[in-house]
């Protein structure tokens, strides 16, 4: 993603939890972060491809990127000024 | 310009909640929802772990209402809490072990918590209750029950039934119009569905008895067996998990077999190799078995037996089971599968 090189990159482990628990982790990581941000969600249920973007929809923030590899999840968040 | 009139309405993700939100914000007030995650709430997680009912939609129910209504939704992780809601509630258990009343009263004190803080700030709370609806949580006496002991008292506004109840301070204060809030009494559900169609909702998730596990009957049972046979009433969220998979056998107060029922099951069981004894057939299709509890040999022999008669080896006169230890120990069993005829009704949990 060389466009969002300059915006720095956290990555948060939500993997073996279940909903709504890595959306409750996103939620709060995501409190603390400013606008610019991009949060890396890293997580195994399946429902977070779901509920993560809901959750960052009623929010005001974006998901830019998703990507699989096999079980394992990683939902790039951008944060924006909503929350 | 004054600062608007805020409302943080509690969304369950059922039908009342939505509406009750949808009829403040009507009103001109900003409304945000909040939802509380005890650890028995009926969402995703039983729908992620069940490959049949993968087909269905696995969104998270109050996100949906949320974006339905176009409010933010904050869900709180309160499992750590309510433990103390669920163990001893001061107002007793419902029908099962669910703790309505008690639930309420903390969940209606949390949001006001919540709102009150400086970040936020807050007015007032909303719920979708209606007096009536249910037979021990949702009375006119325990509707006062739960805004006294809450802490909220009239910050508390429940806009589908607010005109059979006393004026709230939101009403006194005219930051709603009491004459636009709703008088619904009952469990007659006719009233909520014609307020919905006139919000133009068409579509809303409809929990079977309630909004949380605790309410199911077979769940209730799975619960008291685990507290009945530690000899403490207690549990962390792994626990209340696994009670929502597979089947629970119990051929002994010291362990219990839990027996994946399909695929999705056994790849949830999967995750807790590093925890428990797992058990799995490997000289035919089988599911896969952990055993909780302190099983000494003769006890995960007849665990292997067990699991044997839920293998595609059931008819065979051996089945060949590996038996994996947390640490990385491996035993191989064989064994003849239990005919369902020894196999009592009562381990059956
Ligand atoms: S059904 Fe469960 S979540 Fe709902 S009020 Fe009762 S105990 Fe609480």
């Amino acid at each position: 993603m060389a466009g969002e090189a300059q915006f720095p990159l956290e990555t948060l482990d939500a993997r073996g939890l279940l909903c709504p628990l890595p959306v409750i982790r996103t939620q709060d990581r995501i409190t603390a972060l400013r606008p610019g941000t991009l949060l890396d969600v890293l997580a195994t249920d399946p429902g977070t491809l779901e509920d993560i973007p809901a959750w960052c929809r009623v929010h005001g923030h974006e998901v830019v990127e998703t990507e699989r590899d096999g079980r394992e999840l990683r939902i790039r968040v951008k944060v924006l000024g909503g929350s | 310009m004054a600062e608007p009139i805020k409302a943080v309405a509690l969304i369950s993700g059922g039908l009342d909640s939505m509406l009750a939100a949808k009829v403040v914000m009507e009103q001109g007030v900003h409304v945000e929802g909040i939802n509380f995650f005890t650890g028995f709430c009926v969402e995703g997680h039983t729908h992620a772990i069940r490959a049949k009912h993968r087909a269905r939609p696995k969104r998270n129910n109050a996100l949906w209402v949320a974006e339905q209504l176009g409010i933010k939704l904050h869900i709180i992780d309160v499992i750590e809490e309510y433990k103390k809601v669920l163990l001893k509630p001061k107002h007793g258990y419902g029908r099962n072990l669910n703790p309505c009343l008690d639930c309420k009263i903390f969940m209606v004190g949390k949001a006001l918590a919540w709102s009150f803080m400086e970040e936020h700030g807050f007015d007032f709370v909303i719920t979708g209750e209606v007096v009536g609806q249910r037979p021990k949580s949702q009375r006119r006496d325990t509707m006062s029950v739960i805004a006294r002991e809450s802490g909220a008292d009239d910050r508390l506004l429940r806009p589908l039934c607010a005109r059979n109840l006393k004026p709230t301070l939101p009403e006194r204060e005219g930051w709603v119009d009491r004459g636009a809030l709703y008088g619904f009494e009952g469990r007659n559900r006719k009233p909520q569905m014609e307020l919905a169609r006139k919000f133009g909702f068409t579509d809303w998730a409809q929990p079977a008895g309630g909004c949380c596990f605790l309410t199911d009957e077979q769940y209730s049972r799975k619960l008291a067996d685990l507290w009945n046979s530690r000899g403490s009433r207690d549990y962390e969220l792994d626990d209340i998990m696994l009670l929502k998979v597979g089947r629970h056998i119990r051929p002994a107060p010291h362990y219990k077999l839990i027996v994946g029922r399909e695929e999705g099951e056994n790849a949830y069981l999967e995750g807790y190799r590093r925890q428990f004894i797992a058990l799995r057939p490997t000289s035919h299709k089988g599911p896969l078995c952990l055993i909780d509890g302190k099983p000494d040999g003769r006890d995960v022999r007849l665990a292997a037996r067990v699991l044997a008669r839920y293998s595609q080896g059931r008819e065979a006169d051996r089945v060949t089971v590996v038996a994996n230890r947390p640490g990385g120990e491996c035993t191989e069993l064989r064994v003849a599968p239990m005919p369902p005829s020894e196999i009592p009704a009562a381990w059956h949990v």
